[in-house]
């Protein structure tokens, strides 16, 4: 992703707004699951792993408990091995804990069009057998090419389908924000 | 970097880049193996044919569990059972077997370069599960990852191979290996056992055990073939064990924290003692767990290319 050149880039949510998004996000996941006691928290690689661990530390500064964490890689269970030009990278699956029973929650950056959450929902059905599977996610584009709707949503953001969104994140060494990218210039 | 091969023939002529990169393929297949659940959808739909030209039950048994938690079919081809038995030739047999639209061959034939003519004549993403006295790259693969686990990395380690490398293919494997991945690697037995040119692989020759596992962190002890005793390659096992076996004594001499490793099967008291075997220097298998690992990250990876 590195190697592609964007002409303009338009920003959608600011660091300040996304935190206010993931601390709305973090009580909603208390109140709707009453507590924290039966969940956990699942992102997804790898923008999600980190949002996951935010979610965790707003959580435990909510409530003063711990949530327990993992993160799933799902590149085994695409629907699209095949058809990639890449060799997607490949990463370990970690979730140190016994999934089943569980209130698990997903999480993710971008929700576009469900593909991604078929397969991770593939991935943790196979670990164990959850008591149910909910779906965090910053941002909701539209386009789903599957019936799949999240449970909790940072921000709907209305797009054109060749339209490219990013979240960029502190963690991975960019400053905090959602950006629309415009006029695409694909060099690689 | 992607890895681009359509087969895998041996570890000559990978680059150190392609070695790291099925080793890192491996590694998130080793939770995979510890699931309850021991399977992923990767390869769903392929088809793995196993045609093993050669007695073998624990490479053969790898291939086929790694090919069934990525989820593709296997078939096992034995030459008893075959048409081979009927005068088919080898590259016949291969052209039928691409034709029911197989994917990945895993070949294990007597003559060296077996693997290599069908993969150059077939479409089919070959192999090479043991050719001849050439290669047997997944083995060595599976000893790399193990020596990698257990000592951080394996640049400037010292690895000694002993026994009958001249008929070894694992041997053969395992100098590429190694020498590529920077260990310094020693090789020891008795003359009739180490080819005269070996040198020029880039490994230093002993034929004193001794002195050769003075201070080494890894020991690769080679399966002793007893059915090749009647080439007269020594004079009797006792003398063999005695001077090229590894025993608890012989151990004092290398590292302290020294790795023991055995492509196996193992002949306990003969090339390794049996307080070796069960010791917790021996790691032979932890090399068995990682042989399905690197097996299923590199179908997994020959899967992937086009």
């Amino acid at each position: 992703m590195s190697q592609t050149k964007f002409c303009r880039e338009s920003v959608i949510m600011d660091r300040h707004e996304m935190t206010r998004a993931l601390t709305r996000i973090a009580h909603e996941i208390l109140e709707r699951n009453k507590g924290c006691h039966d969940v956990g928290l699942v992102g997804i690689r790898t923008g999600g792993v980190y949002l996951a661990q935010r979610l965790k530390h707003l959580v435990s500064q909510i409530e003063r408990t711990d949530v327990v964490l993992g993160e799933l890689d799902i590149t085994l269970y695409r629907d699209d091995l095949a058809l990639r030009k890449n060799q997607p990278v490949l990463k370990k699956t970690d979730i140190p804990f016994d999934i089943s029973g569980l209130k698990i929650i997903l999480v993710d950056d971008v929700l576009f069009t469900g593909r991604t959450i078929r397969a991770a929902m593939d991935g943790l059905i196979d670990l164990g057998r959850p008591a149910e599977i909910q779906l965090a996610v910053l941002v909701d584009r539209g386009h789903r090419q599957l019936p799949i709707r999240a449970n909790y949503v940072g921000k709907n953001i209305p797009t054109a389908k060749d339209e490219n969104i990013r979240v960029f994140l502190d963690e991975l060494g960019e400053e905090d924000r959602v950006s629309k990218l415009i006029d695409a210039e694909r060099t690689a | 970097m992607s890895f681009k091969r359509k087969d895998l023939l041996g570890l000559a002529s990978l680059s150190q880049e392609e070695v790291t990169l099925i080793l890192e393929a491996a590694e998130p297949f080793k939770e995979v193996s510890g699931r309850e659940i021991k399977k992923v959808p990767a390869l769903r739909g392929k088809t793995v044919i196993n045609l093993f030209f050669e007695p073998s039950t624990r490479t053969r048994t790898s291939f086929e569990l790694a090919a069934k938690r990525l989820s593709a079919d296997v078939v096992n081809f034995s030459p008893s059972s075959s048409s081979v038995m009927k005068g088919e030739t080898l590259l016949d047999t291969a052209r039928n077997i691409e034709f029911m639209q197989a994917d990945i061959l895993v070949l294990r034939h007597s003559s060296a370069g077996a693997a290599e003519i069908l993969a150059r004549n077939s479409r089919l993403s070959v192999i090479n599960a043991g050719d001849g006295w050439h290669e047997h790259p997944t083995q060595a693969l599976s000893d790399l990852l193990t020596i990698q686990e257990k000592k951080g990395q394996v640049r400037d380690l010292h690895v000694a191979i002993v026994g009958d490398v001249a008929h070894s293919r694992v041997a053969r494997s395992n100098i590429h290996a190694l020498t590529k991945m920077g260990a310094n690697v020693r090789v020891v037995g008795p003359p009739t056992m180490i080819p005269l040119s070996l040198h020029r692989l880039g490994v230093t020759v002993y034929h004193d055990f001794d002195e050769a596992i003075s201070g080494v962190d890894v020991v690769i002890m080679l399966r002793l073939q007893l059915e090749r005793q009647g080439r007269s390659l020594f004079p009797s096992i006792r003398e063999y064990a005695r001077l090229y076996g590894l025993t608890a004594e012989r151990m004092q001499r290398a590292a302290k924290d020294v790795l023991v490793m055995h492509p196996g099967p193992v002949n306990r008291g003969v090339e390794i003692a049996h307080d070796v075997v069960d010791g917790s220097a021996a790691v032979i298998l932890e090399q068995v767990a990682n042989g399905v690992a690197v097996r299923m990250g590199l179908m997994y990876l020959l899967s992937q290319r086009n």
